[in-house]
């Protein structure tokens, strides 16, 4: 009886010196880190492309190809998204029907402040992108909301892009639980295999970024947003971060979410958070 | 109902007679058939990530698709790829075509015929 005791007290007491042994670096696994996590997914791809310059990575497929990257530099003497930035400087100063503009729903009147979007509203609890906060702009003046994939939205975020050009991405995640959440919520969405064909975001964008699918180069996920929004050939015009969600969902055939949904906002959040320190390159064009 | 006893006989008689005269044509139209599927971007779509001999454009993310017969000799270790990759390597970019229900088990089939003959 007292050896057995004795065995079981032993036991135990292996049993927590193991658990304490193993916990620091289960709790490390388990505890999200964004900064490691933004290291590690930069890393991934500064190793993975070592000849590729880091601030080339938000130029999607051009970073992943030389002779796409030199037709490309040309169509930039006359880029595709012209006409979408000129109409979105001329809506950008037109003032709505009261009188005020979208500068005045935005800091520094809305001029070179890209990077900071999506930003995490700690009074909402939620992701906020810079088609939404546009939208809510419209809608705080008594306009109503555009569509959020193409046409106006485009323009808009095209000529916001332009003027925030070369600024690096700079997404805080402030010191709030929910904040994490929606990060962690957002890399979750990014790493999950969905719909008919299996995909991830990751499967094509982190596992196979430069190879070819048919004749179409994959981008990289890393910096992926920087360039928003694009006018793409495929697409024959623009569209927008709402506009590339949906699409990669439909063409994997998943079922697409609504535009700027909570999900949607936070693989936003996710994105652009590990691009930061890239700069802006929008509006951009692809093939 | 006095004739039905024949009945079976008989089918099995005629099925074995046109399956006799039929086979190679239908071997034939199965190969022709798999190479349609693997190159319909709505079906197979293989070659979307795959270099198959005669098609145009091919992806880059999977390995050419050549000597199959010599690396597969069993044709259900191709069958059972096409139905779900990821049951082997669990990081393929593979779609489960069978488990997915992207391609039939009769389709799958005319592709593994079409496969073996590259």
């Amino acid at each position: 009886m007292k050896t057995r005791v004795h065995l079981l007290l032993g036991s135990l007491g292996a049993a927590l010196i193991a658990f304490a042994l193993a916990s620091p670096r289960v709790i490390a696994a388990d505890k999200v880190d964004p900064v490691a996590d933004a290291k590690a997914f930069q890393n991934f791809f500064f190793q993975k492309f070592p000849n590729v310059k880091h601030e080339d990575f938000v130029n999607g497929p051009y970073s992943m190809n030389e002779d796409m990257k030199r037709q490309w530099q040309e169509k930039e003497e006359f880029p595709p998204y012209e006409f979408a930035l000129d109409a979105g400087k001329e809506m950008f100063a037109t003032p709505f029907k009261n009188g005020k503009t979208y500068a005045d729903c935005f800091p520094n009147g809305g001029i070179g402040i890209r990077q900071n979007y999506p930003y995490f509203d700690t009074k909402e609890g939620k992701v906020i992108t810079l088609e939404l906060a546009l939208n809510r702009c419209r809608e705080a003046n008594g306009e109503a909301p555009y569509s959020y994939v193409k046409d106006e939205m485009a323009s808009l975020t095209a000529y916001m892009a332009y003027t925030s050009r070369g600024k690096l991405m700079d997404i805080k995640i402030p010191d709030d639980p929910r904040a994490l959440a929606a990060f962690e919520n957002g890399k979750r969405y990014f790493y999950t295999r969905r719909g008919q064909m299996n995909f991830s975001c990751a499967s094509c964008h982190v596992q196979s970024p430069g190879e070819r699918i048919r004749a179409e180069t994959l981008a990289p996920a890393l910096g992926i947003l920087n360039a928003m929004p694009i006018y793409r050939s495929e697409w024959s015009g623009m569209g927008t971060t709402s506009r590339r969600f949906v699409t990669c969902n439909s063409q994997t055939r998943a079922v697409p979410l609504e535009p700027q949904s909570d999900e949607y906002r936070d693989v936003e959040y996710f994105l652009s958070y590990v691009a930061n320190g890239l700069p802006i390159s929008g509006p951009g064009a692809r093939p | 109902m006095t004739a039905f006893p024949c009945k079976p006989a008989l089918l099995v008689a005629l099925a074995l007679l046109t399956g006799a005269t039929v086979a190679p044509a239908r071997a034939q139209s199965t190969v022709a058939e798999g190479q349609k599927l693997a190159f319909d971007r709505g079906k197979g779509n293989c070659l979307t990530c795959h270099v198959i001999k005669g098609g145009d454009l091919p992806g880059t993310i999977g390995p050419e698709l050549k000597d199959l017969r010599a690396k597969y000799p069993d044709r259900n270790e191709l069958v059972a790829i096409i139905f779900d990759e990821t049951k082997r390597n669990p990081q393929t970019m593979m779609p489960p075509f069978g488990r997915n229900r992207i391609l039939t088990e009769q389709e799958i089939n005319a592709i593994v015929d079409f496969l073996q003959t590259l």
